[in-house]
C-alpha cells in the first residue's frame, strides 16, 4: 500500500518505465493502471497526464477507465484499505452485524478515509471466498468467518 | 432440517392424498419413532411425483429405492426391514423405469450418491498445480494430442456437440454450437477467450479450478482454438484472484517450456499462444462483450448485439468465449467420448455441475455432482442439514442473477430445462441456503444494492431502474413503504427484464419478481402492518439510510 506521497517527476518517471516495459498498445492501459495504483495507492492526475502523452490516449478516456473499475482509485486512500464484502452470501451468514461493528469501531462510513489517513473503509462485491463468510480484506490479508467480537483484534494487527 | 442418515419422502399429489398418503405418512412417523430412528431419519412430503397408478409412493434416499402403492399396513414392515435392518423390501419395490418423469432418472442415479462424480474437479486437490509433470501423468494433454494427431476440427466440434455440453457460465448455451459458429466465420485471425471473471456472488468454483488445475484450462483452450481455427487466446481472470493468476502464469510458462504452447505443436501445423488479462474489479466484465471491451483497454460496458462475438468479438475478430467450468469438461469429453458424457446427468443437461453451498447450513463448500440433483438432496446429504436444526426457508440459486426459490421447489431437479420450466435460473451454481431468520425484503435489498453498484451505467433502464428498486426496498424495510410500492416493484422487475441491454439488467429484476411471487405475504406485512416478521428490517418509520 501507499507509503509516501511521490513527487510529480518521480511519478512521471515511474509511468515512463511502465510504458516502456509493457508497450503503448491500448490493451496495456488497464495493466499499467493496475501497476500505478499498486505503486502509489491511487492513480494521480500527474500519472494520468503522463500516460496520456506516452500512450496517445485522451486523458478523458484514461479517467473514465480508472473510475470504472473497483480496484482502481483516483482518490488517495489511507495506509490500510479495508474491504468488506456486502454480497448476499456474507450478508446471510451474519455480515450485517459485522459491518455495523466495523463502522462503529472506525467511526467511518462506506468510502471514507480516516483523518489520520490510517484507514479507508470500503464495501465490495463478492470476493469469491464465500465458503467462509462474512469476509473482510485488509490490504491483501483475507479474514473469514468474522464475528463482531473479532473486529477490534483484527484492526489491532495494523499500525 | 437436520443431518440424517436417510431421507424418506412420501408423495403428496392429489391422487396420493386421495389414496391415503397422509395416513401412510403418519404411520411412518409412528413407526420411525417406535424404532427409535427419529434422529437418524428425516421424513417429508413431496409433491409432483409421476405415474399416478402406483401412488402413494414412498422414496428412500440415499438408497434411491421407491416403494409403490404403499398402504398404511405396509409401513411397519418397510420401516423394520429397510430403515431399521437395512434390507430392501423387494415385493413392494418398483422399478424407476415403471415411472415416467423425473423420479425415473433420479433413481437411475442409484449408487452415485453421496459420492461425488468429479470431472471438472478431477485433479483439484490431487495434483500439484505448479508441476506440469503431475498433470501429464494424470492423462494431461492426452486429449490435445488426440485432437491434433487424429481429429479434424470438424470432428472435434461434432464430438462436443454430441456430448450435449452446455455452457456453465449461467446461460447454458450449447458449447459445440458456439464453436461451430466461430469455425464457420471466415477470418484469418480468431481468438479464444476463457472467461474467468467469476464475480457472481457466492460462486468460487472457477477459482478452485484455476488454482488447482490450471493446465486443464490451457489444454481445453487449445482444443477449442484448434476446432475454431484460432491461434491466440486470453484468460480473463478477475483481479481479486491473486493465487489463480500466479498459478495460471506459471502453468503457461511451463507449457511454453515444454513446447506445448508455441509454434507447430506436437509436430503439426497448429500454433497457439495465450496471455492472461487481469481484471480490475467489475462484475459486469463477466458479460462476454464487456469482457472483450475490458481486454481492449476500455470501460467494461457491454456492446449491443448483434453482431455477436462469434462473428465480431475481440478487435472485431471472430471470438469464442467459454467459462472455466465449461472448458474443464472438454479434455474429459475428448478422452472418454460423447456417449460417456451423455450418460451422466440428465438427458437435456448432460454432465456434472459444480455447486457452491453457502448460507445457514452445517457444511458450506464445493461439490461436483451430476446435473439434476435436487436442492433437498444437497441440503440434507452434502450440507449435512440446516444449522442449529433451523427450518429451510429459501434458496438463492445461481448467484445474484439467479432466483430466490421457496422450500416448495426443493424437489425440482437442478438442470437447465427443469429449472427453466419452473421459472427459476440455475445460473452459476451458487446455492445460498437461507433459514427462517432470513427476511426476503432484506435479502432483495442486498441483491438490488449489488446490481445498482455493479450496473455499468450505459443503458438507462438498468442504471435508473436498479436505483429506484433499491430505494423502494429501503422504504419498505424502514416501514414507510406503501402498497403501491409493491406494484412499482413488480413493474420495475418487468421493465428491467424487457428493456435492459445485457444480462445484468435483465436479471436484476428477478429478486423482485421472486419475492412477490413466493413471499408476498411477508412483503405485505412490512407495508400493511409495518412489521418485519423476522425482525431483521429496521422499521424505524423514517429513512435514515443514506442513498448515494
Amino acid at each position: 500500500m501507499k507509503v509516501e506521497v511521490k513527487e510529480g517527476t518521480e511519478v512521471r518517471k515511474m509511468v515512463r518505465t511502465l510504458v516502456e516495459e509493457k508497450g503503448s498498445e491500448k490493451a496495456e492501459l488497464i495493466p499499467i493502471l493496475h501497476d500505478i495504483n499498486g505503486e502509489l495507492g491511487y492513480i494521480s492526475d500527474v500519472a494520468i497526464q503522463e500516460l496520456s502523452e506516452l500512450m496517445n490516449i485522451p486523458t478523458s478516456h484514461i479517467y473514465s477507465v480508472a473510475t470504472f473499475y473497483r480496484m482502481l482509485s483516483t482518490d488517495p486512500r489511507g495506509r490500510h484499505v479495508i474491504q468488506f464484502c456486502e454480497s448476499a452470501p456474507c450478508h446471510v451468514a451474519g455480515g450485517r452485524v459485522v459491518w455495523q461493528k466495523l463502522q462503529q469501531e472506525l467511526g467511518l462510513s462506506n468510502g471514507e478515509t480516516s483523518e489520520d489517513e490510517k484507514w479507508t473503509l470500503l464495501t465490495t462485491s463478492c470476493l469469491g471466498v464465500c465458503g467462509v463468510g462474512p469476509v473482510m480484506v485488509v490490504d491483501h490479508d483475507i479474514y473469514g468467518n468474522v464475528t463482531p467480537e473479532q473486529v477490534p483484534d483484527i484492526l489491532s494487527n495494523y499500525d | 432440517m437436520k443431518a440424517t442418515r436417510s431421507m424418506v419422502l412420501v408423495s403428496s399429489d392429489p391422487e396420493s392424498m386421495d389414496r391415503g398418503a397422509l395416513e401412510v405418512f403418519n404411520t411412518l412417523q409412528q413407526q420411525i419413532t417406535a424404532f427409535g430412528l427419529d434422529e437418524e431419519i428425516s421424513l417429508s412430503m413431496i409433491s409432483d411425483v409421476s405415474k399416478k397408478t402406483l401412488n402413494p409412493l414412498v422414496l428412500v434416499y440415499p438408497d434411491a429405492v421407491i416403494y409403490g402403492a404403499v398402504t398404511p399396513e405396509d409401513v411397519p414392515h418397510i420401516v423394520e426391514e429397510h430403515l431399521y435392518k437395512g434390507r430392501v423390501v423387494e415385493e413392494k419395490q418398483i422399478s424407476p423405469y415403471d415411472l415416467t418423469g423425473r423420479i425415473a432418472w433420479l433413481t437411475s442415479r442409484q449408487g452415485t450418491l453421496p459420492a461425488e462424480n468429479r470431472i471438472v474437479l478431477k485433479n483439484v486437490g490431487v495434483i500439484d498445480p505448479e508441476n506440469i509433470d503431475e498433470y501429464i501423468i494424470n492423462e494431461g494433454y492426452e486429449a490435445l494430442a488426440t485432437v491434433l494427431q487424429e481429429m479434424t476440427p470438424a470432428d472435434v466440434i461434432s464430438q462436443i456437440k454430441n456430448s450435449g455440453l452446455r455452457g456453465r457460465g449461467g446461460a447454458g448455451f450449447p458449447t459445440g454450437l458456439k464453436w461451430q459458429f466461430v469455425a464457420g466465420t471466415k477470418n484469418e485471425k480468431k481468438y479464444v477467450i476463457c472467461n474467468a471473471d467469476e464475480s457472481e456472488p457466492g460462486t468460487f468454483k472457477d477459482r478452485l479450478v484455476l488454482e488447482g488445475d490450471p493446465h486443464a484450462i490451457i489444454e481445453a483452450m487449445m482444443i477449442s482454438a484448434y476446432a475454431v481455427g484460432a491461434d491466440e487466446g486470453f484468460v480473463y481472470i478477475r483481479g481479486e484472484y491473486g493465487l489463480a493468476i500466479s498459478r495460471m502464469a506459471k502453468a503457461i510458462e511451463q507449457a511454453r517450456a515444454y513446447g506445448i504452447l508455441g509454434e507447430n505443436i506436437f509436430g503439426t501445423d497448429f500454433s497457439f499462444d495465450m496471455h492472461i488479462h487481469v481484471g480490475a474489479g467489475a462484475y459486469i466484465c463477466g458479460e462476454e462483450t464487456a469482457l472483450i471491451e475490458s481486454i481492449e483497454g476500455n470501460r467494461g460496458e457491454p456492446r449491443s448485439r448483434p453482431p455477436y462475438p462469434t462473428t465480431a468479438g475481440l478487435w472485431q475478430k471472430p471470438t469464442v468465449v467459454n467459462n472455466v467450468e465449461t472448458l474443464a469438461n472438454i479434455p474429459a469429453i475428448i478422452r472418454n467420448g460423447a456417449e460417456w458424457y451423455k450418460a451422466i446427468g440428465t438427458p437435456s443437461s448432460p454432465g456434472t455441475k459444480v455447486y457452491t453451498i453457502l448460507g445457514n447450513v452445517n457444511v458450506t463448500g464445493l461439490i461436483e455432482v451430476p446435473m439434476g440433483i435436487t436442492l433437498r438432496e444437497v441440503i440434507s446429504i452434502y450440507a449435512k442439514g440446516m444449522k442449529n436444526g433451523a427450518t429451510f426457508k429459501l434458496a438463492q440459486t445461481g448467484g445474484s442473477s439467479g432466483s430466490i426459490i421457496p422450500a416448495s421447489l426443493q424437489d425440482t431437479p437442478m438442470d437447465f430445462d427443469s429449472f427453466s420450466k419452473a421459472g427459476v435460473s440455475l445460473g452459476s451454481g451458487a446455492l445460498l441456503i437461507g433459514d427462517e431468520n432470513v427476511c426476503v425484503v432484506d435479502l432483495a435489498k442486498v441483491l438490488l444494492n449489488f446490481f445498482r453498484e455493479e450496473s455499468c451505467g450505459k443503458c438507462n433502464p438498468c442504471r435508473i431502474g436498479n436505483n429506484r428498486a433499491f430505494e423502494t426496498l429501503v422504504n419498505i424495510s424502514e416501514g414507510i413503504g406503501t402498497i403501491k410500492d409493491l406494484d412499482d416493484l413488480q413493474m420495475l422487475s418487468h421493465q428491467l427484464y424487457e428493456l435492459s441491454n445485457c444480462g445484468l439488467g435483465q436479471t436484476a429484476g428477478s429478486p423482485l419478481y421472486d419475492i412477490l411471487a413466493h413471499f408476498r405475504a411477508e412483503v405485505e406485512a412490512h407495508v400493511k402492518l409495518k412489521v418485519c416478521p423476522t425482525g431483521v428490517c429496521p422499521m424505524s418509520g423514517h429513512r435514515d439510510y443514506k442513498i448515494h
